[in-house]
């Protein structure tokens, strides 16, 4: 199977598979990483590839080489009963692009690797964090991130900004940061 | 036709959507979730799910612990099914070091994972019933689900969170008088499945609840990334246990029940029917489940007994290296995925060699429907979003780990 | 009879259907966790005692702890509630049942040391629409406490509330027609009275259809589950959700006034009031008269006896509409809006116009 999915790979794009990995019982494939939306078009529509299910998307922090992440799809197809793993580096600051159109599944698999890795989805469109908040520094799965790093203070976000006409009645809270007494 | 008359004085009501979130508390958001939903009277217009509220960076943890102490973060992923994450985990990570397991602790993992699932489904289907209302059904399928965590109590010391699997085997042999525990538990499992089947299935206020809401297409499920019951329901027949037989999953007989439709109505008898079907396999492996040992005899790899621990040096050093590095697992990749209660339940490990992760992975199987949960409620009724909640049976532990 | 004794006459008939009602509705709250309880394998409230004596009084005593509970949490308004509103809305919930079980007839007329006294409250000619009238004023409780108390969910629940109310208060008025038609009167006492004797003059017997009806139609306007969406505790958790303390306890005892109410009105309609089928109560009173005498005491046990029955039905009807709150579901709102105007409301009609063609069947035989 998997030599029949190099060999539809390579009819669509030359030279897109860099190489094959070892890993014990499944196939994995490392891909270039400036064709990975056609790859995984190929790999989804073709049908003898016909990997329909994004199972996961994830990445692993390579500190100190050169592409330092190592995004990996893994991916199913149904209909052949298959399993394939994609991988693709990135370099730090470089983008790699999304396949949140390719599989909709991966819109917040993405999110979420953004949010950890500070991988750089180019056309996500909505490329935020998704488990941490939006004031969060840093990246908290590199590598580089020390385990028990205290994070700054944010300051209080309110919901509905308080309103200035009388019959509103502000909370003590709201009353508070009106006047500016809660910035510590 | 003529304009309506038009009062200066009277000032319009507004009539544009109301924004409302139902969550981070709010009684049938399980875990901590918000939904900024946008109401139009009671119909849902617009939603957004927003997460996060329950982030303990599992993966970040997992990398500063030796293999063998990470099972205790996966008992708090899905902590309905602990004993099928504890299982996964370990099985990958054994794939990954080329562990092969003796058959008796490949059975007890297919008895314990299938154990857990019926737990998980009897969480599920309970939780999505008391938030319709009906509390009497919450309550019989619980006390069935209190008795299945007894059994987990005696197998493991510990009714929620098992930490029963080990690198190469499991931590704990079935005990004495299992089989007649069983035999009593799933007897009574069946009792409450039945007042279950009798209150719900052909209750016509359920029914209506319950049928054609919270539809998805078997296309839009496989998209979004879709696995388990909910995938199930729209027909789609994924079912790893079938597909990619793991542990001892070929040698006992079992159905994958699927739906037609894709709603809540089918996902709730896909879950009463894996019930009973998990039960069939539990009571199959107990037949098979040879004689002997429930880990692999390497002393790298799983603790020396106490007898060689304190007798002999060899023992001693074995078990000293174990605790304070850890198995040595040697470097490369493995991805491993279970048919969790849930779904697709996978851990893609990294090793760089030694006895610590690199990088552990745990698929997140709820996370896909959760996100796309919108997709799923848009136009329907503010009441419908919460059966439909119900069945997606969302984790907080598992959604954000 | 003289003034005076009118008067009090009046006090003890007013104390007694008052504290019977308010009794009943507190130990329904009780009832409710115990056979919910009884319902879901569990042993319900037993912890409440008094301090020193062992016996805890099979949990009744969660009854006053209840209370006392009530009265000593926080009495919390949100910051932007419309204040006077707030405040009133859970009076409007209790005050309007109250008044409206003075129609309800708990006894038929006994004869108290030579004076003729009817076991009701105010005998109005307007009979059960008094009844109709005060229970639909209810609505506004839960209206107001909803808009006023300046939350989203509580919104949802008043509008939840005030669209169930009135579908269904429509399709509770049609199916009291078919009893009118049957009994030619809106008094509840003289519909009491018709039914003494034979079990066939009881109003189940007569428009057995529209007791089913009214029962569905009843459960709905007491707002508890199956048709509890105001309130749906898991969607919109209802329109008292920013209240706390005593008004809330207020609301409380509103919802199992209702259940009271609902089922004193089953028993009075459908359940042959205070009668026991072939059993005449002037009998009674006349052969209790020849056994001991005397001028209070025929009266006095006649009466105690008619009450004891009546009581004892609603107390059946009330357990009736617990076990339906603990077996079923909750409806959807569109759904419950089909089943009130699409459903109920044609039977309702089809009920009125099926006992017409009877009646006119059964005066031309």
């Amino acid at each position: 199977m998997l030599a029949k999915v190099v060999a539809e790979l390579e009819k669509t794009a030359k030279d897109v598979v860099l190489g094959q990995i070892e890993a014990p019982d499944d196939d994995c494939l490392m891909i270039e990483r400036s064709r990975i939306k056609a790859v995984c078009r190929v790999l989804k529509d073709n049908p003898a590839c016909d990997f329909k299910l994004l199972v996961d998307l994830t990445c692993v922090d390579w500190l100190g080489q050169d592409e330092r992440f190592e995004v990996v799809y893994q991916l199913y197809s149904i209909t052949h009963n298959y399993r394939l793993r994609l991988k693709a580096r990135v370099p730090e600051g470089e983008s790699i692009d999304t396949v949140s159109d390719v599989w909709r599944g991966a819109l917040h698999v993405e999110r979420e690797v953004y949010d950890m890795f500070g991988v750089d989805f180019a056309g996500h469109p909505k490329l935020t964090r998704i488990l941490m908040y939006d004031e969060f520094e840093g990246h908290a799965l590199r590598k580089d991130y020390p385990l028990k790093k205290h994070q700054p203070r944010v300051p209080l976000r309110w919901p509905i900004e308080p309103k200035d006409d009388p019959p509103y009645n502000w909370t003590r809270f709201q009353r508070a940061r009106k006047l500016g007494l809660d910035d510590d | 036709m003529s304009e309506p008359r038009q009062d200066p004085q009277v000032k319009r009501l507004p009539d544009d959507v109301m924004d409302i979130q139902l969550g981070p508390s709010h009684p049938a958001m399980h875990g901590i979730i918000k939904l900024d939903t946008k109401l139009s009277g009671e119909t849902v217009v617009d939603m957004e799910v927003s997460m996060g509220y329950l982030h303990r960076a599992f993966e970040k943890m997992c990398e500063h612990r030796d293999w063998n102490q990470n099972v205790v973060f996966t008992d708090r992923l899905n902590y309905c099914s602990a004993a099928a994450n504890n299982c996964a985990y370990m099985s990958a990570v054994e794939k990954l070091a080329g562990i092969e397991l003796p058959a008796r602790a490949q059975w007890m993992r297919v008895i314990v994972s299938e154990l857990s699932r019926v737990a998980d489904h009897l969480t599920c289907v309970a939780a999505s019933v008391m938030e319709l209302g009906g509390l009497s059904v919450y309550l019989y399928l619980i006390e069935a689900r209190e008795e299945i965590y007894m059994i987990f109590d005696k197998i493991c010391g510990s009714r929620l969170t098992h930490s029963v699997a080990r690198v190469g085997g499991m931590a704990y042999d079935l005990y004495d008088g299992f089989e007649d525990d069983i035999e009593r538990v799933f007897a009574l499992t069946r009792k409450f499945m039945d007042q279950g089947h009798v209150m719900l299935t052909r209750n016509r206020i359920f029914y209506d609840r319950m049928r054609d809401t919270g539809t998805v297409s078997e296309a839009d499920a496989i998209d979004f990334g879709f696995t388990g019951p909910v995938l199930r329901s729209t027909g789609c027949a994924y079912d790893i246990r079938k597909a990619m037989p793991y542990w001892t999953y070929d040698q006992v007989e079992f159905d994958v029940p699927t739906g037609e439709r894709g709603d809540n109505y089918d996902r709730y008898l896909i879950r009463m029917e894996e019930m009973e079907q998990a039960m069939r396999i539990v009571e199959q492996a107990i037949e098979k489940i040879p004689e002997g040992d429930v880990f692999v005899h390497d002393y790298k790899i799983f603790v020396p007994p106490k007898k060689e621990t304190y007798n002999h040096i060899e023992g001693l050093i074995h078990h000293f290296e174990l605790v304070m590095n850890g198995p040595q697992i040697k470097a490369g990749d493995a991805y491993f995925a279970i048919e969790s209660p849930n779904g697709e339940h996978g851990y893609y490990v990294v090793s760089e060699g030694g006895g610590m992760p690199y990088r552990v992975r745990a698929r997140p199987t709820c996370m896909p429907m959760t996100m796309f949960f919108p997709e799923m409620v848009k136009g329907s009724m503010i009441a419908d979003i919460i059966p439909t909640f119900g069945s997606i049976n969302m984790i907080g532990g598992e959604l954000e780990r | 009879m003289e003034p005076l004794w009118q008067a009090i006459a009046a006090l003890v008939k007013i104390a007694i259907i008052f504290g019977f009602g308010m009794t009943v509705a507190a130990i329904l709250t009780w009832q409710e966790r115990k056979q919910s309880a009884a319902i879901q394998d569990r042993i319900g409230p037993n912890r409440a005692a008094i301090p020193g004596i062992p016996f805890k009084f099979w949990g009744l005593l969660h009854l006053a702890a209840d209370g006392v509970k009530m009265i000593f949490k926080e009495d919390f308004m949100p910051a932007n509630a419309s204040k006077f509103l707030f405040q009133i809305a859970p009076l409007v919930a209790v005050v309007p049942l109250i008044l409206s079980m003075a129609v309800i007839p708990f006894g038929g007329t006994v004869t108290l040391s030579g004076y003729e006294i009817s076991l009701q409250v105010a005998n109005l000619n307007a009979g059960i629409l008094f009844l109709l009238a005060f229970g639909s004023l209810s609505v506004y409780s839960s209206v107001l406490g909803g808009f006023a108390s300046d939350n989203k969910f509580g919104l949802i629940g008043a509008l939840r509330t005030s669209a169930q109310m009135v579908s269904y208060e429509i399709a509770l008025g049609l199916t009291l027609v078919g009893v009118f038609m049957v009994y030619q009167t809106v008094m509840l006492d003289e519909i009491a009275a018709a039914q003494a004797g034979s079990l066939l003059n009881w109003g189940i017997v007569a428009q057995p259809f529209g007791f089913l009806l009214f029962l569905a139609a009843a459960i709905a306007e007491t707002k508890r589950a199956p048709f509890d969406l105001p309130e749906g505790e898991s969607e919109i958790i209802g329109y008292f959700l920013e209240y706390s303390g005593l008004k809330f306890g207020l609301f409380f005892i509103g919802e199992f006034l209702e259940v009271v109410i609902a089922a004193m009105l089953i028993t009075t309609l459908f359940f042959g009031s205070y009668h026991i089928p072939w059993l005449d109560w002037a009998a009674v009173e006349v052969w209790l008269n020849g056994l001991i005498g005397g001028a209070w005491l025929p009266g006095l046990i006649t009466a105690c006896l008619m009450m004891g029955v009546f009581v004892v039905k609603v107390l059946f009807f009330c357990f009736f509409q617990l076990m339906v709150r603990w077996t079923l579901p909750r409806l959807r709102y569109d759904q419950l809006m089909a089943f009130g105007w699409k459903l109920l409301l044609p039977l309702a009609l089809v009920n009125v116009v099926l006992t017409a063609l009877v009646l006119v069947i059964v005066d031309s035989l």
